[in-house]
């Protein structure tokens, strides 16, 4: 990969001038362009202007900035709405959850997709090969609203099926979703149940470009199956393992607002409560229109930087970054 | 030709069983609501139901299925995942395409310009406020502008055209074709692959997506998408009210309606997406290799 990558920029561009000959075969080209550059600057560079609202106080209906800076009681302090984030107890748990949960969904949905590449890889019918992979995306064709529902109505404690079963065969309830500790793993279940399956397509690709020779070699040699899974296949998709191990890194601060808050209930409040839904709850229902421009600030610089981290780091292995 | 040994034979039936087993796990959520939207009350209320309908009847469907808010629901995200599908496949193209061009001048900072935007988001706030603005907010456009074009998908369909041969480009530039054409008579007809596997993203995350009508939509509730309404009805919210409506009250029902519901939504997806695998897998696939 890294070495196509190579050569791909080394296609030296034509040294053509910027006159008429360029400019009648080229307008059509940035004719096509127009469209897109003017959406991302609409809606992906204009709201950055609103960023500075981390440091200002927000007015409803007054000019951006007309809005004066922040202040104590008169005096201006530019951080104030970084400070009280970071005194607020609210944001700080917000803060932990969405690493503890980014965190946890990496060590256990990270492995998932692997181990079932390497399984399916094993299987010798390629009709039940296929089937068993149609089967396995279907979990990431699903919405959060429903696999928040389909959750519950397996993991309940009073009609969950899951604990239906469990009373009937004797056991004891088991509560899923009501305790803190035992949320965060029905919660990281959901998400591997979810992801493993479509994760496992790139895996697959890369096992699909190892060299066959290498396998048939390996069998005159007399190696056995599990020989062969650990010193040819894994082998052969490190690289795409290291690649994609190193980005997710990168997105550690990241998070989706839809998983999280279809997945919520009251009782867990303590461990559901992400930045993503804390800023939604603070700012878009309640208003506090600063507070939440400086945390979702704090949240996309320290993002951008782990990201950045993630692809140098990706780049100086001699893999490809994600630019 | 080899003849496999007894132990690797048995090799193979573990891995199948192991994959079968797999296979389960993924399907009986589904199973089991299917089979719940299935089944009569009585047995519901008793926590009978596990993977066949018991009591079988229709009854959950037909109220589903009449009820003028799903069918309105169900229309009006249909149409807006439509609408987003095609527009979010011409804006990736026009977007994707003069950027295979090594000659188009201004070309890397058009590049830093599009990748700035993938490392780099302004945030929640500020983009809800920029929707104010822009009086987007409780406005139906809010649903289809804003997420018109994922640069992600983008670089997977700049990845495909990269991959058809620049010979045809050139004979056709040769032959007196504009880049426009060249785009419409040779890259559009050649890349049906990767605008199937996108269409399917875009689909996807239209018809599934709530966020953004959740932050951006409160009022016009005829703009709710079928994902918001039935996070709504899942979750009472306004339990008095939808309850009375739907016969939420009587447990037995509750559950078979509400499983019907989510059938109602699920259905579709899962009925297209396996035959699009083909095109997804080589999506997937492309977006990891890149140019």
């Amino acid at each position: 990969m890294a070495k196509e990558k190579v050569n791909k920029t080394k296609v030296v561009a034509p040294k053509t001038k910027f006159n008429k000959t360029y400019i009648k075969r080229y307008w059509q080209l940035y004719a096509l362009l127009l469209l897109p550059l003017v959406y991302l600057l609409i809606f992906k560079y204009v709201p950055m202007r609103y960023i500075i609202l981390a440091f200002k106080e927000y007015k409803l209906n007054m000019p951006l900035r007309d809005m004066p800076w922040a202040n104590v009681k008169g005096q201006t302090d530019y951080f104030k709405y970084f400070k009280m984030a970071f005194k607020n107890p609210d944001f700080l748990r917000a803060l932990r959850n969405t690493v503890k949960l980014n965190l946890m969904d990496l060590v256990m949905g990270f492995p998932a997709p692997i181990i079932f590449a390497l399984i399916l890889n094993e299987l010798r019918f390629s009709k039940f090969k296929k089937v068993v992979q149609t089967i396995a995306y279907m979990p990431h064709f699903l919405s959060w609203v429903i696999i928040a529902n389909l959750v519950t109505t397996l993991f309940a404690t009073s009609d969950g099926l899951v604990n239906n079963i469990i009373t009937r065969l004797g056991g004891e309830e088991f509560s899923f979703l009501s305790i803190p500790s035992h949320w965060v793993g029905t919660y990281i279940g959901a998400g591997v149940w979810q992801s493993f399956g479509w994760g496992s397509i790139i895996y697959l690709a890369a096992i699909a470009g190892i060299n066959t020779e290498l396998y048939e070699a390996a069998s005159v040699d007399g190696a056995g199956r599990f020989k062969k899974m650990w010193h040819i296949t894994l082998p052969g998709i490190k690289p795409t393992i290291v690649v994609l191990l190193i980005m997710n890194l990168g997105y550690i601060m990241g998070g989706g607002f839809e998983r999280p808050w279809a997945m919520k209930n009251n009782l867990v409040i303590e461990a559901c409560e992400v930045i993503s839904t804390f800023v939604y709850k603070n700012g878009i229902q309640q208003l506090k229109i600063s507070l939440t421009t400086a945390v979702g600030l704090f949240q996309s610089v320290v993002g951008l930087f782990f990201l950045l981290t993630a692809n140098t780091i990706s780049r100086k292995l001699g893999e490809r970054g994600i630019w | 030709m080899k003849i496999r040994s007894a132990s690797s034979k048995i090799g193979d039936w573990i891995f199948v069983l192991i994959c079968v087993i797999i296979s389960i796990i993924c399907v009986v959520p589904m199973v089991n609501l299917a089979a719940k939207s299935l089944s009569g009350t009585e047995y519901l209320i008793r926590h009978d139901v596990f993977l066949w309908p018991k009591g079988f009847n229709l009854e959950a469907y037909q109220t589903v299925l009449s009820d003028p808010k799903y069918q309105r629901a169900f229309v009006w995200t249909a149409l807006l995942t439509f609408v987003c599908t095609i527009l979010s496949l011409t804006m990736t193209a026009l977007c994707a395409y003069p950027l295979i061009f090594p000659g188009l001048k201004g070309r890397r900072a058009i590049n830093i310009f599009i990748t700035i935007t993938m490392f780099f988001n302004a945030g929640t706030i500020p983009n809800y406020l920029l929707m104010n603005d822009l009086k987007l907010l409780e406005n139906p456009l809010v649903l289809i502008i804003p997420s018109c074009l994922s640069i992600y998908n983008m670089i997977i369909m700049r990845s495909f055209f990269y991959g058809i041969p620049d010979s045809l480009r050139e004979s056709a530039e040769i032959d007196g074709a504009s880049f426009f054409q060249i785009l419409i008579k040779i890259y559009v007809p050649l890349s049906k692959p990767v605008f199937a596997s996108l269409a399917l993203f875009y689909a996807v995350g239209r018809w599934n997506g709530y966020g953004d009508a959740l932050m951006y939509i409160k009022v016009n509730k005829q703009y709710f998408p079928l994902q918001l309404l039935l996070y709504n009805i899942l979750n009472n919210t306004n339990a008095v009210e939808v309850a009375a409506q739907e016969g939420f009250m009587q447990p037995g029902l509750k559950d078979s309606l509400k499983s019907a519901t989510v059938m109602f939504a699920t259905v579709p997806i899962l009925l297209i997406y396996p035959w699009l695998q083909r095109y997804f897998i080589a999506g997937v696939t492309m977006g990891a290799v890149k140019e």
